[in-house]
C-alpha cells in the first residue's frame, strides 16, 4: 500500500518517516508548484478555498506517482476544512483514479471511527505498543521542525549576510530529515541548533516587530504563501506566526503571558463573540495580543472565499482602531502575484517605520 | 411610544418572519421592516460591507442601512443550531453577523443580536422568548401568549409553503388574505429550484427566476415545500452531514427530488464566493449525473450579474427540458 499525506511547510520530514516506520511505502507530496495549482483549480469547485485546491492537486499528482491512499484530516465543522475530504474523493472517484482518502476525524467527535482509522493504518503484525512509540517519535520530529523553522525566523533579520540563515536551516532540516531513531533526532536537534546559531548576526538594530496571523493553512505553506515569513526576515523584520503545527510554540515560546487558546478567545471578546470555525477568532484575538505584546503590526494571511478570515477581514478595521496597530490583509488564491504582493509588503514595512519614528518623536516631546 | 423594532427583510428572514412578527407586536412593539430588496440597498450593501464577503452579506448591510435610522433596535439574531444534526450549525458568516455589522456600520442603534441554539433543551425558544419578553418589561402571561400566537403564525406559514406558495406569497397572504396564485397547472413541466431561502425567495437577488420560469411553462418546487420529515428522510443518503443548516436542507431536497423523479430538470441558484456553495454545488451536480442523468444547471448570481445572460441561459435550459420531455 502506497500512503501520502497532505504537504504542509517542512512537516513532510516527520510525516515521512513515521509512514516508512509503519512499513509502507510512501509518496512524498512535491512541494506545491505552479502545476499542481493548475491541476487543482481544473478539478475543484470554483469557490473552494485555496487549501482545498491545492490540496486536491497535491493528491492527483502523487496519485500519478502511485499513491493509492491520501491521509487527510476531518473536521466538525463549521468550516469547510472538515468536508474536503468527502468532496475530494467524489472528485477523485469521478476522475476515475482509484484512490482512498482516509481521512482522520478528531477523536472526540467519533471515537469509534478514529479507532477504526487506526486500526486500519496500524501493520497487523506490530504491536499497539510499538505503534503508539512510533507516532511519538513522528510527533518529536514535527516538533522539531517547528522548532527550527521558529528559529530561523528568530535569526533572520539579524543576519549580516542575506540568505545566511535560510541555508542553515536547510542545513538543520536535511539532517534531521536523516535522522531516524530518537537519539539520532535529538542529536540533529542540537547540531541543527548549533549551525543556526553560528550564523553572523548583527545585534544593535532594533528590528521592526510584526505578527503573522490568519488562516493555517496559508499560514503554514511556505510555498503557498510565497514564503512571506523569510522574505520578510530577509527585509530585516522580526516576525512571529501565531499558528504552529505543533503545540511546541504554546509550550515554549510564549512564555510571555500567552497561556493557551483560552486567552485568545477572551482577547477576542469584545469583538467577536462565537466561534466560526477555521482561525477566525484566533486571528481577532492574536491581533489584541501582538498590538498588547508591543508589536509593530500584524499581517492577516486569508484564502480567497475563505468564511471566517472574511468575517474576521470585516472586523479587524474596528480591532485595528481600537488597539492601535496597523493590521494588512492579504487574500491568496491562485491568480495572487509575487511580485505584487512584495510590492504591498515594503509599503507596509515603510508606514510602520514612519509610524515608529512619529511614536519616538512624540515620546521625546513628552 | 411604543419601541420600534426593525427586521431586516433578508436571510432569515424568509425562514421566520412570521415567528418574530407576531412575538414582537404581541409584546406591543412596533414592527419595522426594510423594503424588498432594491437597486439602493443592494449599493449601500456594496458600499458598507467588507468587499470580500459574499452578496448575501452584503445585502444584509443594505437592508440595515435602510431601516437603522427608523428605528430603536435592531433584530439581528445569532442563528447558531436549530436541531441536532451531526455537527451542524449555520454557515459562520450568520455566527459571526451581529459582530460584523458592529464593526461596520457605523451609528447602529442597539442590536438585539440574541443567541439561538435549540439544542440546548426542548425549552429553548421558549427562554429565549421570555428572555426578549422581560426586556420589554412585559409580563409573563403576555410573553407566554406571544410565544404561543408566534409559533402558531410560524406553523401556519410553514404550511402555506408546504402547500405550494412561495415565501412573498404567504407571507402576504398571511397579511392582507388575498391569494395570489403564481404557479402554473400542474401538468407542465417541473423544475426544482434548489438554494438558499434567500437566494431563491428573493426577486430581486436572483433577477426574478421564479417568476419567469413560471412564465416560460414551468411548476417551481422548492425544498420549503417539502416537510421535515420528508427532508430528514434523506440524510442518510449522504456520506457525512454538511456542517451548514441551510445547505443540509437543501442538499436533502436535493435528494428528495431526484429520487422520486418527480421534477424534469433542477437549477441551482448560489452566491457568488458562498462558501458552503462551492461544496453544495459541485456534490449536487456530482450526485444529479448519478442519479439518472438529471438535467442540473447552477446560476450563480453576484452584484454584476446581468439579467440578459440569466434569460438566455434559462430559456435554454427550459426548451432543453421540454424537448427532452416530448421524446419521452
Ligand atoms: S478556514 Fe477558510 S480556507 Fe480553511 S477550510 Fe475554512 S474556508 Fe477554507
Ligand atoms: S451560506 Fe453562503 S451565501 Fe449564505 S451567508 Fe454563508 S457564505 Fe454567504
Amino acid at each position: 500500500m502506497k500512503l501520502t499525506f497532505p504537504h504542509m511547510g517542512y512537516s513532510y520530514v516527520a510525516f515521512k518517516m513515521l509512514i516508512e516506520d509503519l512499513g509502507y511505502e510512501v509518496v512524498v507530496p512535491p512541494e506545491p508548484s505552479k502545476r499542481t495549482m493548475d491541476l487543482g483549480v481544473r478539478y475543484s469547485p470554483e469557490f473552494s478555498c485555496i487549501p482545498f485546491k491545492v490540496l486536491l492537486g497535491t493528491f492527483l499528482e502523487t496519485i500519478e506517482m502511485g499513491a493509492e491512499v491520501g491521509i487527510s484530516s476531518g473536521g466538525v465543522g463549521p468550516c469547510r476544512a472538515g468536508y474536503y475530504s468527502i468532496m475530494q474523493q467524489k472528485i477523485i472517484n469521478e476522475l476515475g483514479h482509484d484512490f482512498k482518502i482516509l481521512s482522520f476525524e478528531p477523536p472526540q467527535s467519533n471515537y469509534l471511527d478514529f479507532i477504526k482509522k487506526l486500526w486500519m493504518i496500524k501493520p497487523k503484525r506490530m504491536s499497539w505498543r510499538t505503534f503508539i512509540q512510533l507516532i511519538k517519535k513522528g510527533y518529536k520530529k514535527l516538533e522539531i521542525t517547528d522548532e527550527i523553522e521558529f528559529l530561523m525566523y528568530r535569526y533572520m533579520p539579524y543576519e549580516i549576510n542575506k540568505g545566511d540563515t535560510a541555508k542553515a536551516f536547510k542545513t538543520a532540516l536535511d539532517m534531521l530529515d536523516e535522522a531516524q531513531t530518537v537519539d539520532d533526532i535529538e542529536d540533529a536537534r542540537w547540531e541543527g541548533i548549533k549551525v543556526l546559531a553560528k550564523v553572523p548576526q548583527d545585534r544593535s538594530q532594533t528590528p521592526l516587530k510584526i505578527g503573522i496571523i490568519g488562516e493555517i493553512y496559508v499560514v503554514l505553506e511556505h510555498a503557498v504563501n510565497f514564503c512571506i515569513q523569510k522574505n520578510l526576515g530577509e527585509m530585516g523584520v522580526y516576525t512571529d506566526r501565531s499558528i504552529w503545527l505543533t503545540s511546541y510554540a504554546e509550550k515554549n515560546v510564549f512564555v510571555e503571558g500567552r497561556e493557551g487558546e483560552r486567552d485568545v478567545f477572551q482577547m477576542a471578546h469584545p469583538y467577536l463573540n462565537e466561534m466560526i470555525g477555521g482561525h477566525g477568532i484566533n486571528s481577532i484575538g492574536e491581533i489584541v495580543i501582538y498590538a498588547k505584546d508591543g508589536y509593530d503590526g500584524v499581517i492577516q494571511l486569508a484564502p480567497f472565499s475563505c468564511i471566517p478570515e472574511i468575517m474576521a477581514k470585516g472586523i479587524v478595521p474596528r480591532v485595528s482602531r481600537e488597539e492601535g496597530i496597523p493590521v494588512m490583509t492579504v487574500f491568496i488564491d491562485e491568480q495572487t502575484a509575487a511580485a505584487g504582493l512584495v510590492t504591498r509588503l515594503e509599503a507596509f514595512i515603510d508606514l510602520l517605520k514612519r509610524r515608529r519614528e512619529q511614536n519616538a518623536d512624540k515620546r521625546q516631546l513628552a | 411610544m411604543p419601541v420600534r423594532i426593525g427586521i431586516p427583510r433578508y436571510l432569515s428572514y424568509f425562514s421566520f418572519y412570521p415567528l418574530w412578527k407576531t412575538f414582537f407586536e404581541e409584546l406591543g412593539a412596533d414592527v419595522i421592516t426594510s423594503p424588498p430588496t432594491n437597486q439602493q440597498i443592494l449599493n449601500a450593501g456594496v458600499a458598507e460591507a467588507v468587499n470580500d464577503a459574499c452578496i448575501p452579506i452584503k445585502l444584509y448591510h443594505g437592508h440595515i442601512m435602510e431601516i437603522k435610522d427608523q428605528v430603536d433596535m435592531l433584530f439581528v439574531p445569532r442563528l447558531v443550531k436549530l436541531r441536532k444534526l451531526g455537527t451542524e450549525t449555520f454557515c459562520p458568516k450568520f455566527l459571526a453577523l451581529p459582530d460584523l455589522l458592529r464593526a461596520t456600520i457605523k451609528n447602529l442603534p442597539e442590536l438585539l443580536d440574541t443567541r439561538v441554539d435549540l439544542t440546548k433543551g426542548r425549552f429553548e425558544l421558549f427562554h429565549i422568548a421570555r428572555d426578549i419578553g422581560e426586556r420589554f418589561g412585559a409580563s409573563l402571561t403576555t410573553i407566554t401568549r406571544a410565544y404561543y400566537l408566534a409559533c402558531r403564525a410560524l406553523r401556519r406559514y410553514n404550511r402555506l409553503l408546504r402547500n405550494g406558495m412561495l415565501a412573498n406569497d404567504a407571507l402576504e397572504y398571511m397579511e392582507t388574505g388575498c391569494k395570489k396564485s403564481q404557479q402554473v397547472d400542474r401538468d407542465a413541466l417541473s423544475i426544482a429550484v434548489i438554494g438558499y431561502p434567500y437566494l431563491v425567495y428573493d426577486p430581486y437577488a436572483n433577477m426574478d427566476i421564479v417568476k419567469k420560469l413560471n412564465e416560460s411553462g414551468a411548476r417551481v418546487h422548492t425544498v420549503e415545500m417539502l416537510t421535515p420529515r420528508q427532508l430528514l428522510r434523506e440524510a442518510k443518503k449522504m456520506p457525512k452531514q454538511m456542517f451548514w443548516y441551510y445547505s443540509n436542507r437543501a442538499m436533502h431536497g436535493a435528494y428528495h427530488y431526484l429520487g422520486r423523479k418527480r421534477v424534469d430538470g433542477i437549477i441551482h441558484i448560489s452566491a457568488f464566493i458562498c462558501g458552503p456553495d462551492a461544496m453544495l454545488g459541485r456534490f449536487m451536480e456530482i450526485e444529479a449525473k448519478e442519479w439518472g442523468h438529471m438535467p442540473f444547471m447552477t446560476l450563480s448570481i453576484d452584484e454584476e450579474t446581468g439579467s440578459g445572460g440569466v434569460d438566455t441561459r434559462l430559456e435554454a435550459f427550459v426548451d432543453m427540458l421540454k424537448r427532452r420531455g416530448g421524446q419521452k
